[in-house]
């Protein structure tokens, strides 16, 4: 091929519309990303296969110590507790335990990787409706926090506690109005209604438990600090009022997650990287709450936070490619890319920023993004302003850290590699790619149906 | 096939139907095709003219020439004899 040639590209004819724009523009997302922090983005694709999912342990840190800076400059006593989750492949959760963070689970299965990982018993945090007599059990003996969500709970703790003469540490969920909608009164025990205060009066009047916290979760993907202000001052009402009532100090108040990262919700006007609000400002609204609701200086209860999104959202990216390029009924361009919203759930409700991973002029295409699973609901996105991707090029989709790694769904083909990029200048593989022996391994062939004969 | 008689096509790569009032925006290569058929030439010259030109190969230039015939209809920019 003779240099003297001009550079190609698939020629583009665009009706110009006019009218229809908002006073922002459109967006366009040709600006391509060639390297995720030191790494090339092709290397990473030669090395491991395509789609993979690739997440920076510098972000992770950077955006932990940004976190943990936001809370301890305005709160005493703050402590971070991992959210399984959001993201348990052990490699991840380890680098926020090696920051300090505690666990929080919301399963048996989460709860045994967390002791797996070498959390201390009385580190993990247990959430969640559904734990079984064996999960109490483990933890009760490893003196685990117990988040009591239900009565049905309470009750069958309080067997527990009888039958195995221990006496659990527990704290109850609390839901509340704090503002928001739609308010998550499906968890825990309500605030308005007096539901909350009065399993607080079972659980000290009965004497078998160690009430030692209260646990709120408001909801998800907030975007209002302001709602955590109400629902620390509900809190710290509840706190008060069991000092006042019972002579009690309330070792912790937690806060749960929630925290918006700052990826674009489907139907927002404006980018997420523009609303989201930062680490300081949900501080600022939790750590002014707190402090001004009234508790003396050593009654002041340690401020836990379970946020999971905020913390590894943007630290997670998937390196994909694209499988074919064609024209649908109304005209608009369509991109097939190598992976679907089986490993991509948050696609469902996230506008997914994507950049292609190679250079190109500045021409762009409106496009829907499908992945290949050969189902019509299998959109990525369902508008994307990119130049005109072909065949075989790579494209990088941002913001993907939390939640598409522990809600991947396989089907049809194996779910992807996990690579950690080191900030020791190192790739390093945290899960491997699947295989086909992977998914067959618990799958047992009745005698019967092991032969078969196809004229 | 061939291109509306009266449209307008700019140097920058701005079209414009007067006919309707559309307006259209093309990338240089776009721009080149368009250019090529407003002065009569053939799909096959235009073919080669692409392979001459360009660093591409037959293939790419076969599927995206389609593509973008395609699209001129679509939009109501050719007429056919």
């Amino acid at each position: 091929m003779s240099n003297k040639k001009a550079l190609y590209e698939r020629p583009l004819i665009q009706r110009i519309n006019t009218g229809l724009m908002n006073k922002f523009g459109t967006k366009t997302e040709y600006a391509p990303v060639t390297h995720i922090d030191t790494f090339s983005v092709k290397d990473l694709i030669t090395q491991y296969g395509s789609p993979v999912f690739v997440l920076s342990e510098r972000t992770i840190r950077n955006t932990y110590k940004e976190a943990n800076r936001a809370f301890k400059t305005r709160y005493l006593k703050v402590q971070f507790a991992w959210s399984y989750k959001t993201n348990y492949i052990n490699a991840i959760c380890n680098i926020f335990h090696q920051e300090g963070s505690w666990a929080e689970v919301v399963s048996g299965f989460e709860y045994a990787k967390a002791l797996k990982n070498g959390v201390p018993g009385n580190r993990i945090i247990f959430n969640g409706p559904d734990k079984t007599d064996e999960d109490l059990r483990s933890a009760i003996s490893n003196n685990s926090p117990i988040h009591i969500d239900h009565l049905d709970e309470l009750y069958r703790l309080t067997e527990l506690a009888v039958e195995m003469n221990k006496r659990p540490n527990v704290a109850i969920r609390v839901n509340m109005d704090t503002g928001i909608y739609p308010m998550w009164d499906r968890f825990g025990f309500n605030y308005e209604n007096g539901q909350a205060w009065d399993a607080i009066n079972k659980i000290i009047l009965g004497d078998k438990l160690e009430l030692i916290g209260l646990h709120c979760h408001i909801g998800t993907f907030m975007l209002s600090p302001s709602a955590y202000a109400t629902a620390a001052y509900k809190l710290s009402d509840l706190a008060l009022g069991i000092k006042q009532k019972f002579n009690k100090h309330i070792q912790y108040i937690d806060m749960g997650g929630g925290f918006a990262s700052k990826n674009t919700l489907k139907g927002s006007f404006l980018p997420g990287e523009d609303t989201s609000p930062s680490f300081d400002q949900f501080a600022e609204a939790i750590c002014t709450a707190l402090l001004n609701a009234g508790f003396t200086d050593k009654d002041l209860p340690l401020l836990i936070l379970e946020t999971g999104r905020a913390l590894i959202d943007e630290a997670g990216y998937l390196l994909g490619s694209v499988i074919a390029n064609k024209r649908l009924a109304d005209g608009r361009r369509a991109t097939i890319l190598d992976f679907g919203v089986n490993i991509m759930f948050t696609s469902f409700w996230y506008n997914h920023k994507i950049s292609p991973a190679q250079e190109f002029s500045s021409y762009t295409e409106d496009t829907v993004m499908y992945g290949p699973l050969c189902m019509n609901i299998d959109v990525i996105r369902d508008h994307a302003t990119l130049p005109p991707l072909k065949k075989d090029d790579h494209v990088v989709v941002h913001t993907v850290g939390a939640y598409n790694m522990t809600q991947w769904m396989q089907f049809i083909a194996m779910r992807p590699a996990v690579v950690l990029l080191g900030i020791d200048g190192k790739t390093h593989l945290i899960r491997k790619r699947e295989t086909l022996e992977n998914i067959e391994m618990n799958e047992v062939m009745p005698e019967f149906l092991k032969d078969f004969k196809i004229s | 096939m061939n291109l509306l008689k009266n449209l307008a096509i700019s140097d920058t790569g701005f079209v414009f139907n007067p006919a309707t009032g559309d307006s259209f925006s093309v990338n240089p290569i776009g721009l080149d095709i368009l250019k090529h058929l407003k002065d009569g030439k053939s799909e096959n010259e235009i073919r080669k003219h692409l392979l001459e030109s360009y660093q591409t190969d037959k293939e790419t230039v076969e599927k995206d020439l389609y593509d973008f015939f395609k699209m001129l209809d679509q939009l109501r920019l050719t007429e056919h004899d």
